[in-house]
């Protein structure tokens, strides 16, 4: 096939790919910038501006005879609403570049849009009114832009048509801008003057501004040398996937996100501290010698040492960060409220089910100033500075020094939203060696020792409920039938361990964290730990789920309606709380999540507390927990 | 495959002779080197990381197989993605029965030669209710045979997750859909409520009932698409090249006359013209183009001056203003 008389046609060898984030209020023409560049290039199609045209009719802004906004403006509810409200990606090539476009929201409620589309692109275009010159907004689109690490901006003066073209007006925005954005660590500022409604200055150069030498819009946009980000940094492979087709073979599978690797290479991975050498680099298309920055292949290795998915491997030289605290800076995503404390769900390079917690807020930044503002939580589109906790040890680099192997996102562990999404800033405790050195006795043995099985039997229920009652039959039968047990309550706990912490969200989210970290604690000694603790989420029920093996965590739900418990009130609180002296008091004013599928479910409503304490043991013997008979007699 | 395929091989319609299917050589010589352009290499290193993620964090993915071009590309970044492993799931082909024979016999000869798992899937209820694109309509066919059928087949074998072969560029709503398109309970894409995607970090979460449907090749232009087959070898349906076939005007568009099911209008008579599809679909709804682009060089000599969009031989996209957006929230890809 004559293939290299077309490929002069259609694109040149070296042909590469641009991505670019366009910023700008709806007011300042970006999607009509866009639509201009996917018309000029030719991008569209005669059917699809004869749609344009009929739309124009029916939603387009009047007087105006093709609305070029109407070409990137997606969705049925948002075209009637006449805004853009997500992230759309646009395409259009010449024969040296192909070039994907994000187009996003400029408004302040669309920040997490906006760093969305931020996020992948290499270069952003800035859109100020001629008219208007550097405003808020301008400011903090650059912010954004910088924060996702975005290197080179380009400002398209807009709008020059309505200023009469002047240079001066030019010269001295584009003054200010550079003046302002001095500190934003941008390696390349350009600047352009354009009319995305006349074309000036987009695809040709424009008459209308020949005081102007630099080249137009696209001509930038071509010629720009982004050197590859990722190519001189050092090599980091994070493991997507084990590749084991026989027995044979046994490959990495994974995307190498920066520098590059050669057969025979000596390489690490940093969570186990195992090394071993790079012995092929497969791929579909032939084995091959180096694999560089951007290459998908699968690597395998001379030596068996136990890499899985969410490893990364490196090289023993250059090794990224292991740490289970680390400080970074976090968008909030969701409607919800982030809550410090509470476990979430992490995502970081391929560690897909990391799970964690934001443990402390340092403060929010004001994304149209930049200024630090302090702040105990974080708000959807808000950006602030966090600490973070893993439970197991997290490999990554700075987000400054890697994109690819500094970002996560953070997952509501119960409805699985996006929540929020994070730029690592720096380790917090280095795990320098492994972060947990197998003991040589463990929970088995320990619990051996006893002739029992470890767990933790964790009840949950409103005040007054009955727990605590529950709880103490329960431990007081265990100890006659000879099992070793500890009670935690949750009054206790908080007198002594956890006497720092009040009654707010996320106060509550660390009571549960510090209560279950001690039952975890005990567990591993072997004992058969019964925690008493309202714990009204289902997010802190699960992180402690979370923090000791499957089948380990008996969660025992004390059903009892709220006016049931009002009318106990043990303690006097719910009429405390009526009366206002305690805020935030649960199942008054603040939500209870009842469990939904609790190991152990008790209504106890007309029975007895000494019934449904040999309840819980009939269930635990079920489970092979306890032997139902007294083990003293045997 | 065990599903009553309607006979459509008798009957003396004038008709072209299937053209014969030449097998690139693919498998017996690798190309030693590798010559695509960088912009490909990147798009194609994306979409096999995009698969690897899936299959890494689903339980029982599929891929969706429409036969077209961009299923083509699908298929052969998954032999890349997995290799030197087959292909670790199956593929799946909703059949509204009404798609050109050359495509059914180009999708069979595609999974036996690749020793992929194919299901075939029929919306049985649609046949015996008499659905058809003639007289139904082309949006209750669509409805009924592709996305009742689709949901069907999902809800029939249990996939958490599902390929797709759409682009953004193909239209407009589809320019902001996310590469993880998250369905809840019975397949409802409500664009509210997608996951926000940022780096390549995806969100693969999901609870049981809730599905997820993934598009590897999302960031691929038509033309993309079409360099990439070029310069790859990869095996297309030949009805993407101009031959001569039977054909007649219907609702301004060029309607090839593939078997006797075609009911003819009285003032239609088929006239054997050169021409090629752009997109391929079911055979009363696909418009032909009359085109001189005989081989692939000749295609994407062709992409590069055409004026009109690919979607614009699709009836389906004219009926109504937004109606991919519609079937889309429907559950249809």
């Amino acid at each position: 096939m004559d293939t290299d008389a077309l490929r002069e046609l259609t694109f040149t060898d070296s042909k590469d790919q641009l991505r670019f984030i366009t910023c700008g209020s709806m007011d300042d023409g970006k999607s009509t910038l866009i639509g201009r560049f996917l018309h000029d290039s030719k991008a569209i199609y005669e059917d699809q501006l004869q749609a344009l045209a009929r739309d124009t009719v029916k939603h387009g802004t009047p007087g105006d005879a093709i609305d070029f906004a109407l070409l990137v403006d997606g969705l049925e509810a948002e075209r009637d609403q006449g805004i853009t409200i997500d992230v759309a990606y646009r395409f259009f090539s010449t024969p040296r570049r192909s070039f994907m476009a994000a187009d996003t929201p400029g408004h302040e409620q669309y920040t997490r849009n906006m760093a969305t589309g931020a996020s992948n692109a290499q270069l952003a275009v800035i859109l100020i009114d001629a008219r208007k010159g550097v405003l808020v907004q301008t400011k903090r689109h650059s912010y954004i832009c910088s924060l996702l690490g975005i290197r080179h901006v380009v400002v398209a003066l807009n709008k020059m048509d309505l200023v009469e073209y002047r240079k001066e007006v030019f010269d001295r925005i584009v003054g200010d801008y550079v003046k302002f954005a001095s500190n934003l660590g941008f390696t390349s500022i350009a600047a352009i003057p354009i009319s995305a409604r006349h074309g000036d200055n987009i695809i040709n150069r424009s008459r209308n501004t020949d005081w102007f030498h630099g080249p137009c819009l696209l001509d930038y946009l071509e010629s720009i040398d982004i050197q590859s980000e990722t190519a001189g940094l050092p090599f980091r492979f994070p493991v997507q996937w084990v590749n084991r087709p026989n027995m044979d073979f046994r490959g990495y599978a994974g995307t190498v996100v920066s520098g590059s690797i050669a057969v025979g290479d000596e390489i690490v991975v940093p969570a186990s501290g195992r090394n071993s050498r790079v012995k092929q680099i497969v791929t579909y298309d032939g084995d091959l010698v180096r694999a560089e920055a951007g290459d998908a292949v699968t690597i395998t290795l001379a030596d068996e040492i136990g890499i899985g998915r969410g490893d990364v491997i490196a090289k023993p030289t250059e090794r990224p960060e292991v740490a289970d605290q680390f400080a970074a800076h976090v968008i909030w995503m969701d409607q919800e409220d982030m809550v410090p404390g509470r476990s979430y769900g992490f995502r970081i390079g391929t560690q897909s089910s990391a799970s964690g917690s934001i443990t402390a807020m340092k403060y929010r930044i004001d994304v149209n100033t930049g200024a630090h503002v302090a702040a105990r939580t974080l708000r959807l589109n808000e950006i602030g500075f966090c600490k973070i906790a893993t439970l197991l040890p997290a490999t990554f680099d700075a987000y400054e020094a890697n994109r690819r192997t500094g970002s996560f996102i953070v997952i509501d562990g119960e409805t699985n939203r996006t929540v929020g999404a994070g730029m690592i800033a720096f380790p917090l405790r280095r795990a320098v060696n492994m972060a947990w050195r197998p003991l040589s006795l463990g929970k088995k043995e320990r619990a051996a020792l006893k002739h029992q099985r470890a767990c933790i039997i964790w009840f949950t229920g409103l005040s007054g409920a009955g727990k605590s009652t529950i709880a103490n039959l329960v431990d007081q039968k265990l100890f006659a039938m000879s099992y070793h047990t500890m009670l935690l309550d949750g009054d206790n706990l908080r007198h002594g361990l956890n006497r720092d912490l009040g009654l707010t969200e996320s106060d509550r989210a660390e009571n549960i964290r510090g209560a279950g970290q001690v039952a975890k604690l005990m567990v591993d000694s072997g004992l058969l730990v019964i925690c008493s603790f309202i714990s009204p989420y289902k997010a802190e029920r699960d992180m402690v789920r979370d923090l000791v093996s499957d089948g380990e965590f008996i969660e025992v739900f004390v059903d009892t309606p709220i006016g049931e418990c009002v009318r106990r009130d043990p303690k006097g609180r719910y009429a405390k709380a009526k009366s206002g002296m305690v805020k935030t008091f649960t199942g008054v004013d603040a939500p209870y999540e009842a469990p939904s599928a609790p190991e152990i479910h008790l209504t106890t409503l007309n029975q007895q507390p000494e019934r449904l304490a040999d309840t819980v043991l009939n269930c635990l013997a079920a489970r092979g927990i306890i032997v139902p008979t007294n083990r003293t007699e045997n | 495959m065990s599903y009553g395929k309607l006979d459509h091989r008798n009957g003396d319609l004038p008709r072209s002779e299937p053209q014969m299917f030449t097998m690139h050589a693919q498998n017996i010589a690798k190309p030693q080197s590798r010559t695509l352009p960088r912009h490909l290499r990147r798009l194609e290193a994306e979409s096999i990381e995009i698969m690897r993620e899936v299959v890494a964090d689903f339980r029982k993915p599929v891929m969706l197989y429409s036969i077209g071009k961009d299923s083509s590309v699908m298929l052969h970044l998954a032999q890349k993605a997995f290799y030197p492993a087959k292909v670790p799931f199956s593929l799946l082909h909703v059949d509204t029965t009404w798609k050109f024979r050359e495509m059914i016999s180009f999708r069979d000869e595609t999974a036996q030669r690749l020793g992929i798992n194919l299901i075939v899937h029929v919306n049985r209820d649609g046949i015996e209710r008499g659905i058809n694109p003639i007289d139904s309509g082309s949006t209750l066919h669509t409805q009924v045979m592709k996305t009742d059928a689709l949901k069907q087949a999902l809800d029939l074998y249990g996939f958490d997750a599902a390929f797709g072969g759409a682009r953004r560029d193909e239209e407009k709503s589809r320019a902001k859909e996310r590469i993880f398109s998250f369905r809840s309970h019975g397949h409802v894409w409500d664009p509210r409520n997608q996951r926000p995607e940022l780096w390549n970090l995806f969100n693969t979460r999901s609870w049981k009932g809730e599905t997820m449907r993934v598009f590897a090749i999302s960031n691929w232009t038509e033309l993309d698409v079409w360099e990439y087959i070029m310069l790859e070898n990869i095996p297309v349906v030949p009805l993407y090249f101009a031959k001569k076939r039977w054909v007649v005007h219907r609702n301004g568009a060029l309607i090839m006359v593939d078997d006797e099911r075609l009911p003819l209008v009285s003032n239609e008579t088929p006239e054997l013209k050169m021409v090629r599809f752009r997109t391929l679909g079911c055979y009363p709804l696909s418009g032909a183009i009359e085109s001189d682009a005989a081989t692939i060089k000749d295609v994407v000599a062709e992409m590069q001056v055409a004026t009109l969009s690919e979607r614009q031989g699709r009836l389906i996209d004219s009926d109504e203003v937004a109606s991919m957006e519609k079937t889309k929230r429907e559950g249809y890809f």
